[in-house]
């Protein structure tokens, strides 16, 4: 099995490849598009912002090789959020693989705190990436902009409004959350991807 | 819904734990990931670590201790003490970290807080914040571990750095703190329901009813202890039972 994650100008790439690393995993950390269209699954990670991050793999071609990965292929966080259509984040056109806008959370008279910073539960609908993982689990979140419920939707999660924390369209998932310091079911939630 | 979060936090010299602890199932007490990750295992939603070691020398040691945090600990992390330039969180963030604090550079140039926002994002720019209720009513803010006293007001200044780019703010009152007698409700409730980002409580959590109380009653948006927590007087699942008794959501 071999794993690649992404290496683009987002951070956190090095928690995930810990958290892999505690379930027994080891990948390779790239942005050689060869290398990542040979891979088994694909991680696609992210923190950071909407059209800094796509001007960067367009500038890679990095755009057209993600769009096309056969594999299984997981966005996190921001890495989900790219792979929308289009995200209010400074009007970014994303890639495109789900057919979701994603929007700014809106404060507005809920006296919402924007990012949403913490833990908040997870409802899934039966899917094969929540195995194992109970009903309304919690995972940690940290963002501003989230993507609109749509069919493509495969979990849902409620702050001032219900988004989704999760979407799959074929070989392509994405978690809102971040798996990788979601403590157990975070863990799970990897492995299950993994396993697919 | 959005959780309140309760941390841990855990002060470092020269890559160990400063205050003892008093688990006797942790292997080596003075480790900071080993006690980690037992706070990460009991159900902590976060962890704190603030590096009080003295000198430019050791910085090596807390990139080398956070690479060891984030390999082991599933839960986020933040790190604070003596940050003062980009290359600074670079480091640590590249390591693993998931948020870093600054708190006297920041002060001292506030501009500090928008390079910081600018270059990671805010959400992981915490603000930290040392304060003391004067005789006159007043909130001061202090430096350099509260050894020194400016004219600021905390919540002036808590505003200031949310508007230059600080994602969160880590409020400790020195009038409260170690005194187990209860958070500084107050000044906590003032921040939390006047500012756009979260507000984490610190200094005087002793029983479990002070959190209750600081969530409910000042708003805070998590609760931050050390010794109460390190010497297992309260332990973390039994505050997160009495926090659910009392409709309060947490992370079970």
């Amino acid at each position: 099995m071999s794993i690649v994650i992404i290496k683009y100008n987002a951070g956190n790439i090095r928690s995930v490849l810990f958290a892999l690393e505690r379930i027994g995993l080891e990948a390779v950390v790239t942005d050689d598009a060869e290398q990542i269209r040979r891979a088994d699954r694909v991680i696609f990670p992210g923190v950071g912002e909407a059209s800094s991050a796509m001007l960067y793999l367009k500038e890679r071609k990095l755009d057209k090789v993600i769009k096309d990965l056969q594999q299984p292929v997981l966005g996190i966080c921001l890495g989900m959020q790219l792979l929308c259509k289009y995200s209010e984040e400074n009007d970014t056109a994303c890639l495109g693989v789900f057919d979701v806008n994603v929007k700014k959370f809106s404060a507005g008279n809920t006296g919402l705190k924007i990012p949403q910073i913490g833990w908040n539960k997870v409802e899934v609908v039966a899917h094969p990436l929540f195995k194992d993982i109970a009903e309304g689990s919690y995972c940690y979140f940290v963002h501003s902009y989230y993507a609109e419920l749509s069919p493509e939707t495969a979990a849902t999660t409620e702050y001032g409004i219900k988004f989704s924390s999760a979407l799959q369209k074929d070989n392509f998932y994405g978690v809102q959350f971040h798996t990788e310091k979601s403590a157990k079911a975070g863990e799970t939630i990897l492995k299950n991807f993994i396993e697919l | 819904m959005l959780t309140k979060r309760i941390i841990p936090c855990l002060d470092i010299k020269d890559g160990r734990t400063v205050k003892g602890t008093n688990f006797v199932d942790l292997r080596d007490a003075g480790d900071p990931v080993e006690l980690g990750a037992l706070y990460a295992k009991q159900g902590a939603d976060e962890l704190v670590f603030l590096d009080i070691t003295a000198t430019v020398e050791k910085r090596k040691t807390l990139v080398e201790l956070v690479r060891r945090i984030a390999r082991h600990v599933n839960i986020p992390f933040t790190v604070g003490g003596g940050i003062s330039s980009i290359a600074d969180v670079n480091a640590l963030l590249e390591n693993g970290a998931d948020k870093i604090s600054v708190n006297t550079a920041a002060f001292k140039d506030p501009e500090l807080i928008t390079r910081l926002a600018n270059e990671f994002g805010s959400q992981c720019v915490v603000l930290a914040i040392d304060t003391k209720q004067e005789a006159d009513g007043e909130w001061y803010v202090y430096l350099n571990g509260g050894r020194t006293k400016t004219p600021s007001r905390c919540f002036d200044w808590a505003k200031q750095a949310v508007e230059l780019g600080a994602g969160e703010i880590l409020l400790t009152s020195m009038n409260h703190d170690g005194m187990k007698q209860g958070f500084a409700l107050d000044i906590t409730k003032r921040l939390a329901e006047n500012l756009s980002v979260p507000v984490i409580a610190s200094g005087g959590g002793g029983k479990m009813e002070h959190f209750k109380d600081v969530f409910n009653q000042a708003n805070a948006d998590a609760a931050l202890a050390a010794s109460i927590f390190h010497f297992n007087e309260i332990s973390i699942p039994e505050l997160k039972e009495y926090l659910e008794l009392n409709n309060i959501p947490v992370r079970k």
